[in-house]
């Protein structure tokens, strides 16, 4: 069995104890996933599996197997155009070390998705209709599983809420 | 984390008869993968039951029974728990982040350890439910998340589930199987108190499995549910204390009233004391804040976790106020 990785297969690890993080960046060499606390406490290793966001810290490499995994490195398109979030982190300052920034898309664009979706958050006043406008209260409730030690939050939701808007157009 | 071999179940049979023979269930990790790299625990095989059957199933009469392997994202986002059980959408909404409700599943919910600090601390500190024995370091600690309720001399730990808060409120019973057979026990009988021997923290015996969860019914309480957590940071945080409350009033009188408490003590709290006093009376705040008291009554706070009395209070106050449509 092989795990997809950014449209690849790549085979399972031998060792059980290989965490998908340590598969990707050190076996894989992509570096883009940022390893923070290795504990599940700062959403650095955020990773899309089978399409929802999951800290790679916390999964073995071999749950993932025979899913499909997607990587920062796996949202720009084909002659390298960035992904509308990745251009919107540029534009709106989403980043200062920009450590956390591969998570923080990642993570993003799944939410996008749960949004999508009609998913509630626990801010969410009417938790059976669901979100029926998008806050900026709902954004950080979210996007909570992401730490930015830089403080980059306001710059971080105003992406989102660019990505949000061009989207939906 | 030390050497270890990774299958995963083909099917419940499978599954059952590896941990029969002594493998650890790994369902999303999230818990357990942290656990064992920090050698909390030691596991020589692990047995993936996260792939097994993940179905939400209406039953007859309006109850739904939820498979173990079901996350709990996927349990908070179901239309029916969002219609009928709020308390537990909410609950489960309030718990980790997304990327871990993503993964963790309900069975793996239940059993999570405790986020005491001195349990982890394998290097640095003593803990009797890590090591039967050797004594507590949490009892004159840094206890500020620690238990006001049910706690020993031996633990002051807390079980960290917001689910299971709500569940615990809504009548909930865990469905097991095992060596011997099949069998149903109430969530809020499933977790034991710490006693002499905090190492025991479930009913769990050796070689069972939880196969799901049966919500009964919603009765009118539960319909109208909520709930509420109070912790360090406004997300993503462990629960200082929090409140699953559900009130149904008729005639200017509370006929039904559920509460659980989290963040107090070794299992999800049912207060039934406080649920008793409110039958009969006027939704009010002053007869919310006197059933709560009764029971708070035998709390018994830390050096650093006095706070955690009146929070309760205030916070199950707000809660079940709300509910009742009053004014606070």
């Amino acid at each position: 069995m092989t795990i997809r990785v950014n449209d690849t297969e790549v085979p399972a690890p031998d060792d059980a104890r290989i965490s998908l993080l340590d598969l990707l960046r050190e076996h894989l060499h992509l570096t883009g996933t940022k390893k923070g606390c290795d504990q599940g406490a700062c959403g650095a290793c955020t990773v899309l599996l089978d399409g929802n966001r999951v800290l790679s810290c916390l999964t073995l490499a071999v749950q993932a197997e025979g899913r499909e995994v997607r990587t920062i490195e796996g949202f720009a398109g084909a002659t390298g155009e960035l992904h509308v979030l990745q251009r919107a982190f540029v534009e709106q300052d989403g980043l200062q070390c920009g450590y956390c920034t591969p998570g923080q898309i990642c993570s993003a664009i799944a939410m996008a998705e749960e949004l999508r979706r009609g998913e509630p958050s626990y801010v969410t006043p009417d938790i059976a209709a669901g979100p029926a406008t998008v806050t900026r209260e709902e954004i950080r409730e979210r996007m909570s599983g992401n730490l930015c030690r830089c403080g980059a939050h306001n710059g971080i939701v105003e992406a989102i809420e660019v990505m949000l808007a061009e989207t939906a157009a | 984390m030390t050497p270890l071999h990774y299958v995963r179940a083909g099917d419940r049979a499978d599954a059952l008869a590896r941990v029969s023979s002594g493998a650890r269930c790994l369902g999303g990790g999230t818990n357990l993968v942290d656990l064992l790299r920090q050698n909390v625990e030691q596991a020589s095989e692990l047995v993936d039951v996260s792939r097994l059957d993940g179905a939400i199933r209406e039953r007859d009469g309006g109850g739904l029974f939820i498979d173990a392997a079901v996350t709990n994202a996927v349990l908070a986002a179901h239309p029916l728990v969002r219609r009928r059980y709020p308390v537990l959408a909410r609950a489960l909404l309030a718990g980790a982040s997304a990327q871990i409700r993503n993964m963790a599943t309900v069975g793996g919910n239940i059993l999570q350890r405790t986020r005491c600090m001195y349990f982890y601390d394998v290097d640095g500190a003593r803990c009797n439910k890590r090591q039967p024995g050797a004594g507590c370091d949490a009892r004159e600690g840094f206890n500020r998340y620690h238990a006001i309720l049910g706690a020993s001399d031996q633990c002051v730990a807390t079980h960290p589930s917001d689910m299971c808060v709500a569940l615990a409120m809504l009548d909930a019973v865990v469905h097991l199987s095992g060596p011997s057979g099949d069998r149903a026990v109430p969530l809020a009988d499933f977790h034991v108190l710490p006693g002499a021997t905090p190492q025991v923290e479930t009913v769990l015996h050796p070689g069972e499995l939880i196969t799901g969860v049966e919500l009964p019914p919603p009765s009118d309480a539960v319909v109208r549910s909520d709930y509420r957590k109070v912790r360090d940071r406004s997300s993503y945080a462990f629960a200082l204390v929090s409140v699953a409350g559900g009130l149904a009033v008729a005639d200017g009188r509370v006929r039904e009233a559920r509460i659980a408490l989290g963040g107090v003590a070794a299992k999800p709290w049912r207060a039934r004391r406080a649920e008793a006093a409110l039958v009969g009376v006027a939704p009010h705040p002053e007869a919310f804040l006197a059933a709560i008291r009764e029971e708070l009554a035998d709390a018994r706070p830390l050096s650093g976790n006095g706070f955690k009395i009146g929070l309760v209070e205030r916070t199950a106050v707000a809660v079940l106020t709300t509910l009742a449509g009053a004014r606070a």
